[in-house]
């Protein structure tokens, strides 16, 4: 079997700039950090970001890497609102394509199911359809005397034709994985990852850690907490800490004292200086060390 | 709006209700005769409505732990996670299930709301280059036309009741209309709760009507306090008052810590 395991570095040397990237995890949860700082630190640019907007859409924003960002909204969870996201829009810095978050689910769906778009009611009636004015309704074939018509009210209705949202490349950070690309999510919420997988070209995981050929069936865990199968993987690299600052349950919750220095840094140039100098433009072994020495 | 059947009498002086606690009741009736479905409030005040319906008159309400399972019960506020006993689970892409088929009435909040049932949480000023960025659209478009959808506002003012929002993200009752049959058919803002009062579209255009004022409110103050022209019954009933059993959930069970408070001050 191919044996699929990389490094953070190589996943990052595979992406270009301009291209589109997908990011898995959801607000400040399970964010794939590991690779999001090393994109942080490359000569990467002009990147569009498809995410459930977290803290990877401020750091990305916050260095520069980034065009433009897909997304229904960019959230810290235990901070409302991401400040360098914020101060990333209020200075004109970055493009949106802010879409309702079960659109945004539905046109990872649509790449992942390789048809062009799929139809809902979310986005009707809203201003998500004036701010993205390519977005185009699509009418019901099914009308009146159609024996496929379920229910007379919506006959030839009009739906939102959500696009496919075609990946380039997709990172999702697990807490295991074997090398052989399956991936198995503990935290309680796998949220939309298998999906980025499925819409992008080239696929990768990083996870706490690798395990043998069989292993993550083998244990006490349910065999449906192994969501990612290795069809939907291209490289897998281990990544202690991948996840950090963010929430990545059950290996660590989230580093609230570190996301609150994060935030507050977005109000100043120099703290950000000195923050990303410590957190962020730093080789993922000498983070790591930055973060033991915090515990201590 | 009619007090309930055991509401008890006089005002908010003989009881000592907190204008919060009047508050916690009127988000509590929106999910009234919800029967089961999801009850998704967002806010402290709305978080204890919820609970304090679930505990009350509305005992089929599902709620959420706010990661992803479903719980037992409703806890008191801040219940560390370890305490909570699930029911089942409700990963995020499970809610898409549950809001498409539309078992769930959402009370969300609202930076600006205005007269149709518009609300906006993504900008303030232009959405190209906002003058406040927002969290962003979130739910709010699919939610408001798939099932019953009603706003939380903390902060009543001429800054959050405007003649018309900046970024139509719940859609209201006209945008909604003008969007035809696949907006219309679940379509249903239906009520917004404030700090000062509660308010319905039970109008003939669907506009924005005061139903009652909580304790200590004027209809002058809400009037006052809102950017547009709102319908004003010749007679506005005062929200009613939580019953002793009501008050007694709230203070001694769901919040002990008073943090409804942080939210709206008497």
């Amino acid at each position: 079997m191919t044996d699929k395991r990389t490094t953070v570095d190589e996943i990052v040397g595979e992406l270009r700039s301009g291209m589109t990237i997908g990011i898995g995890g959801w607000g400040s949860r399970r964010k794939p950090m590991a690779v999001v700082r090393a994109i942080c630190r490359s000569d990467l640019e002009d990147l569009t970001v498809v995410a459930y907007g977290g803290p990877d859409v401020g750091l990305l924003c916050a260095t520069g890497k980034v065009r433009k960002v897909v997304c229904g909204f960019v959230t810290l969870d235990s901070i409302a609102l991401d400040p360098h996201w914020r101060a990333a829009r209020q200075e004109g810095r970055v493009e949106v394509m802010e879409v309702d978050e079960g659109m945004f689910f539905l046109g990872l769906q649509a790449a992942a199911w390789r048809v062009p778009f799929l139809p809902t009611r979310a986005g009707l009636g809203s201003d998500v359809l004036r701010v993205n004015p390519d977005l185009r309704l699509v009418r019901s074939p099914y009308g009146e005397g159609s024996p496929y018509l379920g229910d007379p009210a919506d006959a030839d209705v009009e739906l939102v034709a959500m696009p496919a949202l075609r990946l380039d490349a997709a990172i999702v950070h697990t807490n295991r994985a074997d090398g052989a690309g399956n991936g198995q999510i503990l935290s309680p919420d796998p949220f939309f990852d298998t999906l980025f997988l499925g819409a992008a070209e080239r696929r990768f995981l990083t996870t706490e850690r690798v395990v043998g050929e069989g292993a993550l069936a083998a244990g006490s865990d349910p065999l449906s907490s192994v969501q990612v199968h290795r069809m939907l993987t291209d490289g897998v690299a281990e990544a202690p800490g991948g996840a950090h600052f963010t929430a990545n349950l059950p290996d660590y919750g989230r580093d609230e004292a570190l996301q609150k220095e994060y935030a507050a840094a977005a109000s100043d140039p120099a703290a950000w200086e000195s923050f990303a100098a410590r957190y962020v433009l730093v080789e993922e072994d000498e983070y790591r060390a930055r973060i033991a020495e915090r515990a201590r | 709006m009619s007090p309930g059947p055991d509401a008890p009498a006089g005002g908010a002086g003989d009881t000592g209700v907190t204008r919060a606690e009047a508050c916690v009741v009127a988000c509590a009736e929106a999910w009234r005769g919800a029967g089961e479905i999801m009850a998704s409030p967002f806010g402290t005040i709305p978080a204890l409505g919820a609970r304090l319906a679930k505990l009350t008159f509305a005992p089929d309400l599902v709620l959420t732990d706010g990661e992803a399972a479903l719980m037992v019960g409703a806890p008191p506020l801040a219940t560390p996670p370890g305490e909570l006993v699930r029911e089942a689970a409700m990963p995020y892409r499970s809610v898409f299930d549950v809001v498409w088929s539309g078992r769930r009435h959402i009370m969300m909040m609202a930076s600006q709301i205005d007269r149709e049932g518009n609300q906006n949480i993504s900008a303030v000023g232009s959405h190209e280059r906002p003058k406040v960025q927002l969290v962003g659209v979130r739910g709010a478009p699919g939610n408001s036309v798939n099932h019953p959808t009603s706003y939380w506002v903390p902060d009543h003012s001429t800054r959050s009741f405007v003649e018309q929002v900046d970024v139509v993200c719940g859609v209201g009752y006209a945008r909604a209309a003008g969007a035809g049959s696949g907006a219309t058919r679940f379509h249903d803002v239906r009520r917004v709760v404030s700090n000062l009062g509660v308010f319905d579209f039970d109008t003939p255009d669907r506009t924005m009507r005061l139903r009652s004022r909580h304790p200590g409110v004027t209809v002058e103050d809400i009037v006052a306090a809102t950017g547009f022209g709102l319908t004003v019954p010749d007679e506005v009933e005062e929200t009613r008052l939580p019953t002793p059993e009501e008050l007694d959930l709230i203070r001694t069970v769901l919040d002990p810590r008073a943090t409804r408070d942080r939210e709206v001050r008497t």
